[in-house]
């Protein structure tokens, strides 16, 4: 082995060594993020978190219940608005389509997903709040709704492509027409995808806060209604977190830990169920 | 009963009118019509954001011009108000940002897609991706409390030390600033850099490996300098897919940038990004002209995302039609 | 086959509790909801008096239970704005709005003056936690950036005795539409003539040096975390999270601490001469225990109001504010209203319609 051999081999062990350490690095980021929130987050849960109200400036106790109902029904909205134009557009560009409009749509949808979360809420100020003249949770979930069509739309056509061609040409020939075809055998095939893909949709715009801001604003009680400013777990963490009170901060971990569990539950339970999808499709 | 009704050629009026009719009943132009629709909507509510957009920012553009672009000044008192602070605060912990993250996530996908055996690649995949799940307000509150004393008490006074001759390391040290925001936004893009470089790599052919190893190479010198190589288009859209990640990130980075719009040549220094500042001062915009100058920063965000977007869907694209035309 | 399918029905089981849980919502049992029919409210604005008012409208839900204020504090720019735009019932402020921001309004705006409240710099130096003096050519020198080192003569000056270190100091101010900045550069733009030249006064200004914070929170937040700071934050602020605060010298030449008393001798001569709209500064003013930086602070409320629901509820409000409120303003170390200022307010609120 001569010395240049020495070198390249070297070089090799070092730098994959390096790739290792890259790695490490990374994972180790989420397991502190973890770790750290569940430290802090965990000591500060109570029953009081999850029942009782914010309390005046200043006083120590209080909860969140107002922001957990709050965010629970804006994204209730979202869904109601992101999910039926995100999925029916999904299906035209997969099933329908004509080509210069397919072209349209699908670049528009681009152009949607690049829209910063900020701008997205000036958006809806100035189409909802504005005209009705009060911040309001229909605002924000309006918001939030429109943020959650790119990704309905593209993990809709994306699923409805995978189903076999042989499915849709059987459910033909047996004499269905398109939209039976579509509607019966096509979309309950794909039904698994297109739901997890929504549920990974919505674990995304649960942590949003900045499309809140000017939307949803924020409520120390419970919001009455879908036409009045309403609190929501990530504004409540980002107003608790900049503040000094000692026991805001102690909030803020326990409604990060909240967040960041359901976040986190929402995202493992799709993925393992669409990869049992996949390895049960290629079985 | 399968009806596909077939118009014929010169066929009476009636009777055309009669098949569009049983097209109609059979339900598929229904259909079609009501995904149309709901497609068309998309297309709708773009044009009206954009047209919102252009439409609330007209007195600061007629005030204004292409100075905007150029002004460094952000005086509310005196309403001039000026983009170039916020841009450059913007690109610079984008630019920190992609430095930390991308020979970081070059190199993880790297050991994903060459060394790792193939369960453990997933499974650490597995685990990368859900780091690009924890929102952005969560990276904030824990920045606020970990990163920036970090900072403040052990990182900026080394860097001063060692590095305190270039202008980037110099000056008060608060923890807060360019700095602690670009490491934050570091963190938040590397997932995407990790995954989709690794799903490039991945897809680079075999042969190119196998030929590469065949004629003496080592595995290292196999990777970087054929398989990369390869893919290199493909990273090189993950990157600007990260970038215009990095540059939308408002919570994380005005919970630890300082908020000062200011363009210093120190790292340590606070600064202001287009996100932040809207973020901070839209509810307070106390005259029209303040609101429309803040609405034309977020068309120029928009305008700036919009293209590294493109340009990334180009790059990646790119390389998907290598992959299949390669001889 | 059947572990499979198992899955998806549970998630919708989930969803569909959740579905039930949120249309059943106002019939919980947690911390009282409102009886229907019950009054929300909004209102936001200036962060300078939101103990205060926090507690009032606490206090307030509590004897009428189905009556909710929201107040949220986003800044007295925030609350101008917003009230102009008619997305909130009210606004607050402690920096009284310009004619040109009056003229603006499609309605006619009332200021209602509701307590008397102080700004303070507070520090935040590891080696000292003492009290300060101040002059106002130190602080006009700091926030200017011109004063940039503990230790810079004008400090040490005032402050014999103190060893006062050698570092940079941070300065900190406010990053939103701030009535607590408006008074601060209100004071600044007084006292020192290159200040009202240079930057003036506003709720946002073009700040030459310093960090910002979001809401007073924000600024006393990072000067807590931040050593060798210094902001400016109601006096409040810096009691609640056991922050040192400094002494300015007035204009009689004393060295005065925020307190009750110095507050009230501000606006002593203010009460005598109150104008109809109440829009009136009181920094800097004559009298020997008068501290320099302080202010009213003002409710923003139409003159006219569609809901005559309400209406009511904002007038029957702005009397116990009034009344009853004054009595919990002491604990919180706001200062109350003068007598004059009450009777002369208590006119005024008729001409809510």
């Amino acid at each position: 082995m001569n010395y240049r051999t020495l070198w390249r081999k070297s070089v090799n062990a070092v730098m994959f060594s390096l790739t290792g350490l890259c790695i490490l690095l990374t994972v180790s980021v989420l397991f502190f993020i973890l770790g750290y929130l569940v430290w802090h987050g965990g000591r500060a849960i109570n029953w009081d978190f999850f029942t009782k109200l914010p309390k005046p400036v200043g006083e120590t106790g209080g909860g969140m219940a107002n922001a957990i109902v709050g965010s629970a029904k804006l994204l209730l909205l979202a869904t109601l608005t992101g999910v039926p134009i995100g999925c029916m557009g999904g299906v035209y560009l997969a099933e329908f389509g004509g080509k210069t409009f397919s072209f349209l749509v699908r670049y528009t949808t681009d152009l949607l997903n690049g829209v910063p979360s900020i701008v997205m809420g000036i958006f809806a100020y100035t189409v909802v709040v504005l005209p009705m003249k009060h911040f309001s949770t229909l605002a924000g979930g309006l918001a939030l709704g429109v943020m959650m069509i790119p990704i309905a739309v593209r993990s809709t056509e994306e699923f409805l492509r995978t189903v076999p061609v042989s499915l849709r040409e059987g459910a033909l020939a047996l004499g269905a027409s398109k939209w039976k075809a579509i509607a019966t055998v096509v979309i309950p095939a794909a039904l698994r995808g297109i739901l997890t893909g929504i549920v990974l949709d919505l674990a995304r715009v649960a942590g949003e806060t900045a499309p809140l801001l000017f939307t949803a604003f924020n409520n120390r009680f419970w919001s009455p209604g879908w036409d009045q400013p309403t609190a929501s777990l990530p504004v409540m963490i980002f107003t608790y977190a900049i503040a000094p009170y000692e026991d805001w901060h102690r909030q803020a971990w326990a409604a990060g830990l909240v967040l960041l569990g359901l976040v986190l539950l929402a995202n493992i339970t799709a993925r393992v169920v669409l990869s049992r999808k996949l390895t049960s499709a290629a079985g | 009963m399968a009806s596909t009704a077939v118009v014929v050629k010169g066929a009476p009026r009636q009777g055309r009118a009669r098949a569009f009719l049983s097209r109609l009943r059979s339900g598929d132009e229904v259909a079609h019509l009501i995904t149309l629709l709901f497609a068309s909507a998309i297309l709708l509510i773009t044009v009206l954001l954009v047209f919102e957009l252009y439409r609330n920012s007209a007195l600061a553009r007629e005030k204004f011009g292409w100075q905007f672009l150029s002004s460094r000044t952000w005086d509310p008192v005196f309403e001039q108000f000026g983009a170039l602070p916020f841009v450059f605060g913007t690109v610079v912990t984008s630019a920190v940002g992609l430095l930390i993250a991308v020979p970081l996530g070059v190199g993880a996908a790297i050991f994903l897609a060459e060394l790792a055996p193939p369960r453990i690649s997933d499974a650490l995949a597995f685990i990368i991706e859900l780091l690009a799940a924890v929102p952005s307000v969560i990276y904030g509150l824990l920045a606020i409390f970990t990163l920036v004393p970090l900072l403040r008490n052990t990182v900026q006074p080394f860097l001063k030390q060692t590095l305190g001759f270039l202008p980037l390391f110099q000056g008060p040290n608060y923890g807060v600033g360019l700095l602690a925001a670009g490491i934050i936004l570091a963190i938040m893009i590397v997932p995407f850099v990790v995954s989709i470089s690794r799903e490039v790599l991945m897809a680079v052919p075999v042969e190119q490996r196998e030929a590469a190893l065949a004629l003496g190479a080592t595995r290292w010198e196999s990777t970087w300098k054929v398989v990369v190589p390869y893919a290199r288009a493909g990273i090189l859209g993950s990157i600007f897919l990260a970038m215009a990640r990095a540059l939308g990130e408002t919570m994380a980075v005005t919970m630890v940038i300082g908020n000062d719009p200011k363009i210093t040549s120190s790292l340590f220094a606070p600064g202001y990004t287009i996100a932040a500042v809207i973020a901070n001062e839209f509810t307070e915009a106390t005259s029209d002209l303040y609101i429309h100058a803040l609405i034309e920063l977020s068309l120029v965000l928009f305008i700036l995302t919009i293209i590294l977007n493109g340009l990334a869907r180009l790059l990646i694209l790119a390389t998907q039609r290598k992959g299949t035309a390669h001889p | 086959m059947k572990k499979q399918s198992a899955f998806p029905l549970a998630l919708t089981l989930v969803v569909a509790g959740m579905a039930v849980a949120l249309i059943s919502e106002p019939e919980r049992q947690w911390a009282a909801p409102p009886p229907s029919p019950g009054l929300l409210i909004n209102g936001a604005g200036a962060t300078f008096p939101y103990p205060i008012y926090s507690k009032w409208f606490d206090e307030y839900h509590k004897l009428h239970p189905e009556i909710q204020i929201n107040y949220q504090s986003i800044g007295s720019g925030g609350g101008i704005r917003q009230v102009l735009a008619g997305t909130v019932d009210f606004g607050a402020t402690d920096g009284p709005m310009s004619d040109e921001q009056l003229g603006q309004a499609k309605t006619k705006i009332l200021h209602f003056p509701t307590v008397l409240g102080a700004d303070v710099p507070t520090y935040n130096i590891p080696s000292f936690s003492g009290e300060l003096k101040f002059s106002p050519e130190a602080l006009a020198g700091i926030f200017l950036g011109k004063v940039t080192k503990w230790n810079d003569p004008v400090l040490t000056g005032t402050n014999p005795g103190v060893n006062l270190p050698g570092d940079d100091i941070v300065v900190v101010h406010r990053s939103d539409g701030s009535g607590t900045t408006y008074v601060w550069v209100d004071y600044l733009s007084k006292v020192s003539e290159e200040w009202k030249t240079k930057v003036g006064k506003g709720t946002s200004v073009n700040w030459p040096v310093g960090l910002g914070g979001k809401g007073n929170e924000g600024v006393a937040g990072l000067v807590k975390q931040t050593p060798n700071s210094i902001g400016y934050v109601e006096l409040i602020y810096a009691i609640q999270n056991n922050m040192p605060y400094g002494r300015v010298r007035n204009s009689s030449g004393n060295f005065v601490k925020a307190d009750l008393a110095s507050v009230t001798a501000a606006a002593a001569a203010a009460a005598q001469e109150m104008p109809e709209d109440f829009r009136v500064s009181i920094t800097n003013p004559g009298g020997e225990n008068a501290y320099p930086i302080a202010s009213f602070t003002w409710l923003l409320v139409p003159a006219k109001f569609e809901d005559g629901a309400k209406r009511k509820v904002i007038v029957d409000f702005l009397h116990w504010m009034l009344n009853d409120g004054q009595k919990l303003a002491e604990p919180l170390a706001y200062a109350p209203l003068p007598k004059e200022v009450v009777a002369k307010e208590t006119k005024a609120i008729s001409e809510v319609k």
